[in-house]
This record gives C-alpha cells, sequence and structure tokens, in this order.
C-alpha cells in the first residue's frame, strides 16, 4: 500500500465522517430555511455530492495499478 | 522527543555489515552488530531492536533458524524481521516468510532501494 | 383497480426479468456478454442494497423522524471511498481462494473452520429471513393498496394458499431458482441474475423519481413551494432538522456505523461486490457511482414525506405514501409504475439474499452433514452434483418459505424499517472477525468463534427475544424488570444502559463484547499450522497475487482415491477437465505418478471449494488425504522422496520379483542421475552465493564512496577502498578456481601423455618459494626431502599447485601464535608420499572425508569462517586423482592435521 492515493481516500472519508457526525453536524441541524430549503436537507445533500466528486476526481485522476 | 529507531544487523561477512552499517547510521538508525545467529539472539533479547536485518547462510545456527527462535521471544513480538540473502530461489523466500519474516531482500542489494524499503518497513511494517 | 390488472402487470415485470437474464446467460455461455466486466452494471448492482425498505420505507420513517432515514445510506457513502484498499482486498483474497459466501470467507482466514461456517451461516439465516420477509410484506400491501383493500386476504392472517403473498413469493423462488442455482460454477458467477438486478436497480430509481416529480410539480409548484408550505405547518416543519424531529445523536451515529458494515457484510452484499465481481478494477468506478445512486435515490424522500402528511395525514400509513399520493390523485398509470418499482425493489433483494444465504445453507448446514452421515461422498450414493444443485433449489425455496411463515406469525407487526436494523446489528457482527482477520495476523479461530458466540447472543437477547415479549409470547416483565426481577438484565437496558434506543442499544453492547472477547481470545490462544498459513494468505495477499504461490500444508494422498472423492462430486468430464488443467499449469503428467503433490491436493481442494464451500471440500478431501503438519525442517524435501521412493519400490517387491530387480535397477539409476543433478544444481547455488557475497560488499561500498565521498572521513575512506580490493582479490580467484574447475572435470586438463618430471625438485623449489611467506608471519617451517630423484607423469604446473595448495593451507590454519609447519616427501614402495603438517586447531574426525568436497569449510561458531573459497581441497584431490594417486588427512582436534599425498613413481610398474 505504498499507493499515495489510499492515505487522500482515508483523509477523503475521515473529513467527510467529521462532517456528517456530531458536533459539526448541529451547526447545520437547525429549523432553518436557506432560500426556500431546509438547511439541513440542503448541507447534508451538497456535502454528499461534494464527497462522491472529490472521490470521482481521485480516483479518476489515477491510473489504475493491481494492488 | 528524539525516537531512533534502534537495528540489529547479522551477518558473517563483516565487509557487508560495515556498508549497511554506515548506510543505515546515516539515516539516523541505532546500529548493533552480530556475527553469528547465537550471538544475534542475544543482542536481541538484551537491545529489543524495532527490526533485525538478517542473513541466511552463516556459521552455526542458519537465518531462518534464528527467526524461529526470535519469534518465540514475546519481547520482540513488534520486532520486524527483514531477510537479506544470497539465496533468492523461490522457496526459500517462502521459508523466509514461513519463519516470521516480513521481508525478503536478496543480495546484491541497491543502496537507495534497501535503505526505502527499511523506512518503508518502519512506517508501515 | 382490479386484481387481475395488478397481477397481470406484476406478471409481465417478472416475464421482462426472465428473458433479461435468459438473453445474457446465454450469451454469457458463448462468452460473449461483456456486460460483467462492465463496472457501471456492478455498481447498480450494489444497488441491491436499496430494497423495499428503501423504497417505501425512508418515506414512512422520514415523515415521522425527518432525515434520521439518511444515516443508513451516509454510512455506506463515507466507507466508500476505502473501498479502494478494503473492497478490494476482500475481492483479491476471495478470487485467490475461491471463497463464494461471507461465511466461506470467515471460516478460510481461520484455518477453513467448520464450526465458523456453521456460526456465521446461522447468524446470518437469523438476520435476513425476517429482513426478506418484509420484503414479501411490502410487495403483498402494495397490492392491497392498489387494489384499495377489496380483496380481504391480503392479510397476514389469510389461509397460505388463498394469499397472493405465497404466490408471489413462489414466483421469486421458481426464478431465483432457475438463475441462482442453474449450474455448478466454481466461479459462483451468475451473469443472468446481476443483469436481471443491475435491471432493477434502474427501474426502482427511475420509478422513485417519476412519482416524486409528480409530487413536487404536480401537487406543488416545485421544491421551494412544497418546502414553504410545510414550513407554515409546525407538525411538518419540525421534520426540517434532526433535532426538531427528535432523533438522538447516538442512534444516529449507530447507524451510520451498522450502515457502513452492513454495506459490506450482508450476505448479499458480499455476494454483489465480491463473489460477482469480475475484476477489482471494477470497485474504481462503484466507489463513486454507487454512492451517487444512493444520493439520487434518496433526495427526493423527505419532500415526498412531507407531501405525504400534508396531504393525506394519517389516512394512510405513511409506509404507503409513495403508493398512496398518486391513488388519491386518482392517476392509476402512474400508481402502476410506483408498484413495478417497489415491487422491483423487494423482487431484486429477495432474489439475491436467497441465492447468497443458499449457497451458504447448503455448503455449510446441509453438506457437512450429509458428508458426515455418509450420504453423499460415498461411492454407493448417487453422484454430488445433480445433489448439489438439488440441495441448492430446496435451500432457497426453505428460506423463502421460511420468510413467509415468520410474516404470518409475528413480522406482520413491524415496520420496514425496524426489521431490516435488526438484521443489520446481526450481519454487523461479523465485523471484527471478517475486518480484523484481513489486517491483523495474530487473530485466532478460538477467537473469532468467541467474538461471533458472544456478539450474536447478545443480539438475539436483545433483540429478537425482545420482539417475542413484546409479541405477547413472554411475559411483559421479561422487558420492564428484567428476567426474574434482576434490572440489570432488561433487554433493553443491559447494565442499566439508558438513553439509547433499542437497535443502538443492541449494537452498542453486542458489537464491544464481540470485539473484545475476539481480540482478548485472540491474544491468549494459539493458532494452528493451518490457521497460520491462512492468516498470512490474507494479511499478505498482495505477496501472493503477483504469481507468487502461497505455503502449501503438507498433505499425502492417492491420485485415484482424489479422483474417486471428486468424482463424487461432480460429473466425470469435470474432474477429467480439473486434473488435465493442473498438468497443464505445471507442465507434468499425472498418470505415471501414483501419489498426489500436496500441490495439486490443494488445487484439487480449491477446485472442490468453489463448489461446495472450503470447509466441506477440506471434509471432504480430508477423507483421504492424511495431513502431516507444518514441520519447519521441510527443506529437506529430498529426504521425502527418497522415502517415497522406497515404498514405492516396497510395493513392487511384493508384486512381482522378477520385476524386483529390473526396478530396483531403474531406481537406482534413477536416483544417481537425480543425485549428480542435484549435485550440480547445488554447485551452481553455491558458486553464485560465493560470487554474490563479495559482489554485494563491492557494489555496496563502492556506491557509497560515490555518493558521499564527501562526507566520509580519511580513515573509513581508506578502510573502505581496502574492503574493495581485497573482496575483488576474492572473486578473481573464485573465478579463477571455477574454471579450473571446470577444465579438470570436462577432462580438457592435459595431463596425459607427458614427460615424467622429477617431483623431489619441484617440491624442493616450491617449498623453497614459500619459505618467504613463513619467514614473514614468523612461522616456523621444515622440510625434509630426499636426495634420490622421484619420477612421476602428468601435469607439471598441476602438481605445483597441489603443493601450494596443501602449503598455504597449512599456513592460513596453523597455530597463530607459535606456528609451525613441516614438510616431508619419501619413497614407499611405488608410491612417492608427500606430507604436509601444521600445528593448528585440528580437524574432527567427522569432516575428515567432508573437506575434500567443494564448498565445505571448517566452520567453527566462536571464530567465525575462514578465509578462502572452499574450493581448494577439492582441486586438489581432482588433480591427484587424475594422477591416479590418493589424497587423506591425519588429525585430531587441537592436535593439528597433516595432510597426505601419494603419487604412482613413473614408470608405475617396473
Amino acid at each position: 500500500m505504498s499507493n499515495s492515493l489510499t492515505p487522500r481516500l482515508l483523509l477523503l472519508s475521515a473529513i467527510a465522517l467529521l462532517l456528517f457526525e456530531y458536533p459539526l453536524l448541529s451547526l447545520a441541524d437547525k429549523n432553518a430555511l436557506l432560500g426556500e430549503l431546509p438547511l439541513l436537507y440542503v448541507y447534508s445533500f451538497s456535502v454528499w455530492l461534494l464527497l462522491i466528486v472529490l472521490t470521482a476526481l481521485l480516483i479518476r485522476r489515477k491510473k489504475d495499478r493491481i494492488p | 522527543m528524539n525516537f531512533k529507531p534502534k537495528v540489529l544487523l547479522v551477518d558473517d561477512e563483516p565487509n557487508i555489515l560495515t556498508a549497511i552499517e554506515f548506510l543505515l547510521e546515516r539515516e539516523g538508525f541505532v546500529i548493533s552488530k552480530a556475527y553469528n545467529g547465537l550471538e544475534a539472539l542475544e543482542i536481541a533479547d538484551a537491545t529489543i531492536p524495532d527490526l533485525i536485518v538478517l542473513d541466511v547462510m552463516m556459521p552455526g545456527m542458519d537465518g531462518f533458524e534464528v527467526a524461529r527462535h526470535l519469534r518465540q521471544n514475546s519481547k520482540l513480538d513488534d520486532t520486524k524481521i527483514i531477510f537479506l540473502t544470497a539465496k533468492g530461489a523461490e522457496q526459500d523466500r517462502k521459508n523466509g516468510y514461513a519463519n516470521g519474516g516480513e521481508y525478503y531482500l536478496i543480495k546484491p542489494f541497491d543502496n537507495d532501494f534497501f535503505v526505502s524499503t527499511i523506512h518503508e518497513i518502519m512506517a508501515y511494517g | 383497480m382490479s386484481l387481475g390488472v395488478v397481477l397481470l402487470c406484476a406478471l409481465l415485470y417478472v416475464g421482462i426479468l426472465f428473458a433479461t437474464a435468459w438473453r445474457v446467460d446465454a450469451l454469457a455461455k458463448q462468452g460473449k456478454s461483456r456486460l460483467m466486466r462492465n463496472p457501471y452494471v456492478y455498481s447498480l448492482s450494489l444497488a441491491v442494497y436499496c430494497t423495499a425498505w428503501t423504497y417505501y420505507g425512508s418515506v414512512g420513517r422520514a415523515s415521522a423522524s425527518g432525515l434520521s432515514f439518511l444515516a443508513i445510506y451516509l454510512g455506506p457513502a463515507i466507507i466508500a471511498p476505502l473501498w479502494y484498499f478494503l473492497l478490494r482486498k476482500m475481492i483479491v483474497i476471495s478470487k485467490n481462494q475461491r471463497i463464494n459466501s461471507i461465511a466461506d470467507f470467515i471460516s478460510a482466514r481461520y484455518g477453513k473452520s467448520g464450526h465458523l461456517a456453521t456460526l456465521v451461516t446461522i447468524i446470518a439465516l437469523f438476520g435476513v429471513i425476517p429482513y426478506i420477509s418484509i420484503q414479501l410484506k411490502a410487495v403483498s400491501f402494495s397490492i392491497d393498496v392498489l387494489t384499495e383493500h377489496q380483496y380481504p386476504y391480503f392479510k397476514p392472517d389469510a389461509p397460505l394458499l388463498a394469499d397472493a403473498t405465497f404466490w408471489v413469493m413462489l414466483a421469486m423462488a421458481v426464478f431465483t431458482m432457475l438463475f441462482g442455482a442453474r449450474k455448478l460454477d466454481p466461479n459462483e458467477r451468475h451473469e443472468g441474475l446481476i443483469a436481471a438486478v443491475a435491471f432493477e436497480s434502474l427501474v426502482k430509481l427511475i420509478a422513485f423519481w417519476v412519482v416524486g416529480l409528480f409530487v413536487i410539480y404536480g401537487l406543488y409548484n416545485g421544491l421551494g413551494d412544497l418546502f414553504t408550505q410545510a414550513a407554515a405547518n409546525p407538525e411538518t416543519a419540525r421534520l426540517f432538522s434532526l433535532s426538531g424531529a427528535g432523533v438522538s445523536p447516538t442512534s444516529w451515529t449507530m447507524y451510520m456505523l451498522l450502515s457502513a458494515l452492513a454495506i459490506m457484510l450482508l450476505p448479499r452484499q458480499f455476494h454483489v461486490a465480491v463473489v460477482e465481481n469480475t475484476h477489482p478494477r471494477q470497485v474504481n468506478t462503484a466507489m463513486w457511482l454507487f454512492p451517487l445512486y444512493l444520493l439520487l435515490i434518496n433526495f427526493l424522500v423527505l419532500p415526498i414525506a412531507l407531501a405525504g402528511k400534508m396531504i393525506l395525514g394519517s389516512s394512510a400509513p405513511s409506509d404507503t405514501y409513495v403508493l398512496t399520493l398518486p391513488i388519491h390523485e386518482h392517476l392509476h398509470i402512474l400508481s402502476l409504475i410506483v408498484f413495478i418499482g417497489g415491487f422491483s425493489a423487494a423482487t431484486s433483494m429477495v432474489i439475491v439474499s436467497s441465492t447468497a444465504i443458499s449457497i451458504m445453507v447448503s455448503n455449510h448446514l446441509v453438506l457437512p452433514m450429509l458428508i458426515r452421515l455418509k450420504l453423499i461422498g460415498q461411492e454407493t450414493t448417487p453422484r454430488g452434483a445433480s445433489t448439489l444443485l438439488d440441495v441448492r433449489r430446496v435451500s432457497i425455496l426453505g428460506v423463502l418459505m421460511l420468510a413467509l411463515l415468520f410474516l404470518k406469525s409475528i413480522g406482520g407487526s413491524y415496520d420496514l424499517v425496524s426489521v431490516g436494523l435488526i438484521s443489520f446489528t446481526a450481519v454487523a457482527q461479523f465485523a471484527p472477525s471478517a475486518l480484523f482477520g484481513m489486517y491483523w495476523r495474530r487473530g485466532t479461530r478460538k477467537g473469532a468463534i468467541a467474538g461471533l458466540w458472544i456478539g450474536f447472543l447478545i443480539w438475539a437477547y436483545c433483540l429478537p427475544a425482545a420482539a417475542i415479549a413484546e409479541a405477547g409470547f413472554l411475559s411483559q416483565s421479561f422487558i420492564t424488570d428484567g428476567p426474574w426481577g434482576i434490572s440489570s438484565l432488561r433487554p433493553y437496558h443491559l447494565f442499566g444502559m439508558e438513553g439509547m434506543d433499542n437497535i443502538s442499544h443492541a449494537a452498542f453492547w453486542s458489537l464491544l463484547l464481540n470485539t473484545g472477547a475476539f481480540l482478548i481470545v485472540s491474544l491468549y490462544t494459539q493458532p494452528s499450522a493451518l490457521e497460520l498459513t491462512q492468516a498470512n494468505i490474507f494479511v499478505n495477499i498482495h505477496r501472493y497475487v503477483a504469481g507468487e504461490e502461497y505455503d502449501v500444508v503438507k498433505r499425502a494422498a492417492k491420485i485415484s482415491d482424489l479422483h474417486r472423492v471428486m468424482g463424487r462430486f461432480l460429473d466425470p468430464s469435470h474432474v477429467s477437465a480439473i486434473f488435465s488443467n493442473f498438468e497443464k499449469e505445471n507442465k507434468i503428467k499425472l498418470d505415471q505418478q501414483k501419489n498426489a503433490e500436496p500441490e495439486l491436493i490443494n488445487y484439487a481442494e480449491t477446485q472442490l471449494a468453489g463448489i461446495i464451500g472450503a470447509s466441506s471440500a477440506r471434509l471432504a478431501i480430508g477423507s483421504v488425504a492424511k495431513e502431516e503438519n507444518i514441520t519447519l525442517e521441510e527443506v529437506m524435501q529430498v529426504l521425502e522422496q527418497t522415502r517415497e521412493v522406497l515404498r514405492y519400490s516396497k510395493a513392487l517387491e511384493q508384486k512381482s520379483s522378477e520385476l524386483e530387480t529390473t526396478t530396483r535397477q531403474l531406481i537406482a539409476a534413477n536416483e544417481q542421475l537425480k543425485a549428480l543433478d542435484r549435485l550440480k544444481a547445488d554447485f551452481i547455488t553455491t558458486v553464485t552465493h560465493e560470487l554474490r557475497t563479495p559482489v554485494t560488499s563491492i557494489k555496496a561500498l563502492s556506491k557509497i564512496l560515490l555518493d558521499y565521498r564527501a562526507e566520509l572521513p580519511e580513515e573509513k575512506l581508506q578502510s573502505y577502498l581496502n574492503i574493495l580490493v581485497s573482496e575483488s582479490e576474492r572473486i578473481s580467484r573464485l573465478i579463477n578456481q571455477v574454471l579450473d574447475i571446470e577444465k579438470i572435470e570436462s577432462g580438457t586438463d592435459e595431463y596425459l601423455p607427458t614427460e615424467p618430471f622429477s617431483l623431489d625438485e619441484i617440491v624442493r623449489t616450491t617449498a623453497g618459494g614459500m619459505a618467504q611467506l613463513f619467514r614473514e608471519r614468523s612461522i616456523e617451517f621444515t622440510s625434509n626431502i630426499p636426495e634420490e630423484t622421484l619420477e612421476v607423469a602428468g601435469n607439471r604446473d598441476r602438481i605445483v599447485q597441489v603443493v601450494v595448495n596443501l602449503l598455504s593451507n597449512a599456513l592460513k590454519f596453523c597455530d597463530a601464535r607459535e606456528g609451525r609447519v613441516s614438510l616431508s616427501l619419501q619413497k614407499a614402495g611405488s608410491e612417492a608420499v608427500l606430507r604436509v603438517a601444521d600445528n593448528g586447531k585440528g580437524i574432527p574426525p567427522e569432516q575428515h572425508v567432508h573437506i575434500f568436497d567443494k564448498f565445505t569449510q571448517l566452520n567453527s561458531k566462536t571464530e567465525g569462517k575462514p578465509q578462502g573459497t572452499g574450493l581448494g581441497l577439492y582441486i586438489t584431490r581432482k588433480i591427484v586423482e587424475h594422477h591416479g594417486g590418493s589424497i587423506k588427512v591425519m588429525s585430531a582436534v587441537g592436535a593439528g592435521a597433516t595432510f597426505e599425498v601419494r603419487l604412482p613413481i613413473y614408470p608405475s610398474n617396473t
């Protein structure tokens, strides 16, 4: 696993966990609206989408090597 | 705190030890040396090194046997063992892993590769 | 809507599934299907994770507790980036070991333990049957809702044959039996099934979006409008946040953890993600595409739930909002589409789950029993192949029947989400042994068994047992006061734990104690040899996939026995194919051998394991193969071979005395050839080693000089250069001697005919030349050479070499402080006798013969290795022998050594 991709993916996963876990989650967990949409709804789906995009970018940039 | 990993080098060829000692000392490892298996077991038990670089073909006790004895010493559970040997056959390599080695390097080696392998093993195991 | 229309639609849909699966299977059979290699199909097949629970249950959940359902999908999304090494490693291990279920995986890791395989299978059964039953329930209530409750028999208490749920279940069973247990394939690949599942994933996503868009744009003016209206009502507005909806942070965290584990450990997820995987690279795409799928299918859940709550309120169960909303608007086509979406979500889960579970049940529960009871795998029983498929099919039907029975007895009262989560908690018990097993070599079988049992029992106590009590089968006080009134044993408040929901509570305790037991028991127990081998393969799989073979446990069996055992499970052509494959891969002919190599036994076992699972295969092969423990001295394989030959010849002895002699001669000749071969190989190995040692020093030190010259102090520089010179000399010495040997052995060296020459003169000159060396080292050197002429015939230079070799040997080995060496030459009959004696530490008697062999050096533990190549005395002996003479040594430890060379005097006979 001397692959530089592994630590990056670990970091990404850890950040995602941090953002979806208390106490950070409580910052978005309010009965407030962002424009017309609930704050938590916007927060969770945009962070989620960002996670997907970053994973895809990381994995796509890397020419695949068999582990 | 400045943590210096301890390495024990075991080989009956003093000239090879001289070269490895220089390379690893440069990288900040603390080196001890043994010229045969019995000596290696004594020093390992006394100093509990983080890593042991072990030759296989030695007079008296060979490297595989030394590794087996080392693996029975519970003090050395966290110690990593690398075989460094001129025996390059597939069967030897298997024996190396079967006897508790973490890695199997073949002589002659490339200095830079050797040093980076040691670093990698110290970091990831 | 009439029942006929609904059933017709369902039937049509199943027809499409059949057609898809059939077509893909047919293509795959011709090797034309590339579908399985497509990473998008792979990612879609992973979406079998989204069941009717997702499709109907999420909306129900959302209408009660807002976005709390998201935890179940965020868990997998957060862990997905780690698949790059986690899931891929799992896949590589499984392909290497021919693992075909999660039970197989865990059992194989811990020494192919049958106990573990059975235990995992049972836990999976307990976890999965209720889960399947809620899928059946979802289908039956969706039909019930769609037909507007006109048919009262869609109820849990309706008679079996009158209940459409039964017929739905039967249709699913038929489909699964057809495509999930169609043929015996060691790779356990089901192209058609996977194609159908991937297709279903698309259907459920599209259907869900259709109803979602209808709600947002048909019933409201877009998402903003919907949320604005919801915000106006405090009953719906509270669902906007987790805290408002009353979701505890602990539950949120535990659900994320459970789902992150379930996504890899649920039998059906393991099946699609690992067993059906065709290349680890597919995971790369799934790492982002599968979370994207989850995001899409969850995106519209909250809006639909809010709409349902505002429009329907409590007039319809919230689990059915997806369906009741279009019905409420009298949109028949739309509600049919929704129904098909939910139907597809349920069917895909049921099909894959029952396939995966049936593999486990047949391989780890039924087969071991049949083998033990000798009902299969014996001469007298029918061949295993068809029996195996029958066992699979019966297992599928059995599992589905059990699910239906569960539904009709107690499952009816449970909502979709709770049953799903109970199931997640059960399979999460596999996590410690499976995940630690891939990275921690020290984990033992006993540790895994202890952890799994404890986790399973706590799970069973805190969830199903309590549920049974709740359903009224046990006294209510069991829950409120604990058994026998012991309040610290209350199933929902174990050890007095408060403030957690039932699932989180059970998950916390079971996983904590499971992991703890696994770690502690592992540390205090010793793994067996086989466990160690397997642990090594699992943890260090990267060492084996690059083409390196793995260590084999030594076993012995007759090839014919092996053939017979395999034949009991597979049809003969298959068995022959396996054996000829092995021949091809290893370039050997098996019909010339009687006994199977350990490699062949392992190969056979792995092939069989692909069909009946690792532990069953081990049991079957074990009936003919006797296992030897791994001896660490296995390097002595040569010895083994000799014994094998002896045994072989003994067997022949009994058969015919005539053949005996011939055989023995043949064996002897063969052995001789083999011995010669070995000698040659040994020689090359040793020379290579002897060359490598100085080359290593030279290479490393010269590179050091090149790279770090500037930082080297003068004395180090000097000493490194000295080493370079002496090691180079060592190499040239070795090369010269190897060349000498080559000449002597190949006979290109010249000996005869040559002029006779006088030996005494040669000895005198050589001794004189060496005297200087002795003086330099203050060694006392005496020589006694007669005046008379002793003539010998042969190669003059070689004889000089003999004298030099003997003298320099003596120089090297005589006493370090008061060295004495003496040389004498005399005539004894027709021979000239040359003796060289030293006063060194001597040679032990058992070495007297060996020191004249190639590369024999006298090693002592205290003084390290003497200098030299180990070839000098060998060359000396060869030269002397070529001259018709002989050489020997006389010595005792501590009393010095005397080498004696006898050469025939010329002319020898006169």
